[in-house]
């Protein structure tokens, strides 16, 4: 009787240990863009799915409906994502509408330090309102805007001496703004090997945030500011600027001599387009690309280099990266947090950059081999250094999409001038800080 | 008693319903059975319509729930209505319509008078001439993307070979000129066979006797055309017209594929300004205002044209 009893607790303990199990293992959904990083978090995420016994699925959305199509998702309450790498400037709509879990207990708790993260990622991913120890997202993927250009032309001995005839240096990476326009200027409508290629390929999209990506690649340099005192929304002398009005010029004048024809509305995928199909002598485009295109086998490997923005006044690099974070909505966030905290890992860090995704965990960056680890990795922590982002708010689309419109106005469509631009763009941010109550 | 549907119709319904149908009047069992159907308007057109109008008013945004609601009261329409930029769009749109339509038309009307000519391989040509409008209008504006293409485009590569000009000097998307072009002729090659199988029915419900009658008087051919043809296909023409315009004022789809309202706001159509403030810049009030002084607008000119539509089917 007592061998009965014994054995009824034992199989009674093993189904409730089974029915357990089986509870704490959920069917997990990581929401990002679908690009190239995305694949190699697919590979570095099978390590979590073994360890921890949860599923991973995974919703890649195409960049040009990125934005639209997880922002519909959060504004409406959707449960699609449990985890979302959501782009950085959303971290303030994210936070004040309530979409991202605030994880300042859940990183106390898991003693997650946010020092252990390179500090430019953290202030532009992570924390609401800007700044303070508030936080939203842990840092996933750090990136920026650079270039890369096509080392086996500018080797070339009839190309360099075509160069220094042409300008009287040497052709060399450029060191600041002016060289880049010059170099690209050059290029323009060369014949190479009996083919006709351009310069360089820049963002002029329309639709998303394209042209604003490239702008500020060009005002960054320039010591554009969002406001004159960080903080007041005080715009007007900021934004528009002689030294603003000044970049925005510059941009224009590449966008006319140095890029290819029909070149209106290009983003990402036409910059890598027309370099890999070997149109353009240089390009723009965010270093989480550069990977993927040293691989590439007709133009990668040893036709390939990459430098970083080249300063002007002041050196400036576009931010682009996401934090990843748990949505608000999500019925599995004790599985969610789990994720986070094993991604936090170092080990998982060095794994992830080996893989292709961007660590922005000091332990990989700070690593004495990091800057040799690929040919682009030293440029990366360069332009890390000098980064800067638009703007956070929780208003950030009506703002983006502002600025969308002026410029390309002005750049693309040739209306008005560089200062009428600038102007209108601030009588434009003011009224969405207006309506916002903030001025 | 003889057996009629109504007959067969009563001895089918069930003694319960019988009964409690019995004593109403005919106007009655009518309002039951439409009841259902004007519940669903009510609930699906007009509560929708009553309460954008009264978020029109306020500064409600949809992805800010939690935020304070004011009542601003017609601040919406005064920005809307002051706004220059708001009037370009309304240009481009109007742009876009009035060419649109006067094209569709000329070519549609052309080719249905053609068609409607007895002669070998008609209904061939009938069906080539209708597969465009077959189409997706997202694939068409694709395909039409690549046909524009300043380096290796074919509508550029033609062009050329007829202006002698370079195929990549010039840029209907791109350039500011040639854009709102770009998008009158990708719409009119889509949609002509629309208003051409309108105008070919028009043509087709004209009595030959007439003709016959025409020739008997030694009218011209000229003549029949203006004194018969054209009057008696009016009514079908102006119908077309109706519905192009009202298609081609939410014109949407085609236009973002092609130029995503750029270069600039060249293209940018009421529509996509309109989805822009809407879903992306989410301020739910001003594009509700926006939405009902569109309404307004359409229906306005639609009420106006539909009474001279009237008008002519009546003569």
């Amino acid at each position: 009787m007592k061998n009965l009893k014994l054995a009824s607790v034992s199989v009674f303990a093993m189904a409730a240990a089974s029915v357990a199990s089986t509870a704490q293992a959920e069917d997990l959904t990581l929401c990002w863009a679908a690009w190239d990083p995305a694949n190699a978090l697919v590979e570095l995420s099978k390590e979590f799915e073994s360890q921890s016994g949860h599923k991973m699925s995974f919703e890649f959305i195409p960049w040009p409906n990125f934005a639209d199509r997880m922002l519909n998702e959060l504004n409406s309450g959707g449960k699609l994502c449990d985890l979302l790498i959501g782009d950085s400037q959303w971290i303030g709509g994210g936070a004040e509408n309530g979409h991202y879990v605030k994880l300042n207990d859940f990183f106390d708790k898991e003693n997650i330090s946010m020092s252990d993260f390179a500090d430019a990622t953290v202030y532009a991913y992570s924390t609401w309102p800007k700044g303070t120890p508030n936080y939203y997202a842990l840092p996933a993927m750090g990136d920026a805007n650079g270039w890369f250009y096509r080392k086996d032309w500018f080797a070339r001995d009839d190309i360099k001496a075509a160069f220094k005839e042409a300008t009287g240096r040497d052709l060399a990476e450029p060191k600041s703004q002016k060289e880049l326009l010059e170099i690209a200027q050059f290029f323009q409508g060369r014949e190479i090997d009996g083919k006709t290629v351009y310069g360089a390929s820049i963002f002029t999209e329309r639709g998303s945030e394209g042209i604003t990506m490239g702008v500020t690649s060009a005002l960054y340099p320039w010591g554009f500011k969002y406001e004159n005192t960080p903080g007041s929304y005080d715009m007007d002398g900021a934004v528009n600027s002689a030294e603003a009005v000044e970049a925005l010029e510059f941009y224009k004048e590449f966008y006319e001599t140095a890029t290819p024809p029909g070149y209106t509305n290009s983003y990402m995928g036409e910059s890598l387009d027309a370099f890999k199909s070997g149109q353009v002598a240089m390009a723009m485009n965010w270093f989480a690309f550069f990977p993927g295109l040293y691989a590439d086998p007709n133009t990668g490997g040893d036709k390939i280099d990459f430098f970083v923005n080249p300063p002007q006044n002041n050196a400036g690099s576009t931010l682009g990266g996401q934090g990843i974070s748990v949505v608000a909505y999500s019925d599995k966030q004790d599985a969610a947090l789990e994720y986070i905290k094993w991604f936090a890992n170092p080990e998982v860090q060095a794994k992830w950059w080996s893989l292709g995704g961007y660590s922005a965990h000091n332990s990989v960056l700070n690593d004495p081999g990091f800057k040799d680890s690929a040919p682009f990795a030293g440029d990366f922590l360069e332009a890390m250094g000098s980064v800067q982002d638009f703007w956070q708010e929780p208003a950030y689309a009506e703002l983006l999409l502002a600025m969308q419109k002026r410029l390309h106005d002005y750049i693309v469509a040739d209306q008005g001038t560089a200062q009428e631009a600038l102007d209108k763009l601030v009588e434009d941010w003011t009224e969405v800080f207006e309506d916002e109550g903030k001025l | 008693m003889p057996d009629s549907p109504a007959t067969r119709a009563a001895a089918a319904t069930p003694v319960r319903v019988a009964r409690k149908i019995r004593g109403l009047s005919d106007r009655a069992i009518a309002w039951i059975f439409v009841a259902p159907t004007i519940f669903l308007l009510l609930a699906i057109n007009i509560f929708p319509l009553i309460w954008t109008i009264n978020l029109s008013f306020t500064n409600f945004k949809a992805n800010r729930i939690g935020r304070e609601v004011k009542n601003v009261g017609l601040r919406n329409y005064e920005r809307i209505l002051t706004d220059s930029d708001i009037w370009l769009n309304m240009q481009a749109t109007a742009h876009f319509l009035f060419w649109t339509i006067f094209f569709q038309v000329l070519i549609g009307f052309t080719l249905a008078y053609l068609i409607n000519k007895k002669f070998k391989g008609n209904d061939l040509w009938t069906t080539i001439i209708v597969l465009p409008m077959m189409l997706s209008p997202a694939v068409v504006g694709n395909f039409w993307k690549f046909l524009y293409q300043p380096q290796i485009g074919l509508f550029n590569y033609i062009v050329a070979f007829f202006t002698g000009k370079d195929p990549s000097s010039f840029e209907m998307l791109g350039s500011v000129n040639l854009a709102p072009w770009s998008i009158v002729i990708v719409d009119t090659w889509m949609w002509t066979p629309f208003v051409m199988l309108i105008c070919l029915a028009g043509l087709r419900s004209i009595p030959d006797y007439i003709y016959e009658a025409a020739e008997v008087d030694r009218a011209s051919k000229l003549r029949q055309f203006f004194t018969i043809t054209i009057p008696m296909v009016l009514p079908f023409l102006m119908l077309a017209v109706l519905f192009r315009g009202i298609e081609n004022f939410k014109m949407f789809d085609l236009v973002v594929q092609l130029t995503g309202g750029g270069p600039g706001s060249t293209t940018e159509l009421t529509s996509i300004n309109l989805k822009r403030e809407a879903f992306e810049k989410w301020r739910t009030g001003y594009a509700s205002a926006y939405a009902i002084i569109l309404f307004v607008t359409v229906f306005g000119l639609a009420s106006i044209y539909v009474k001279a539509l009237n008008k002519v089917k009546e003569r």
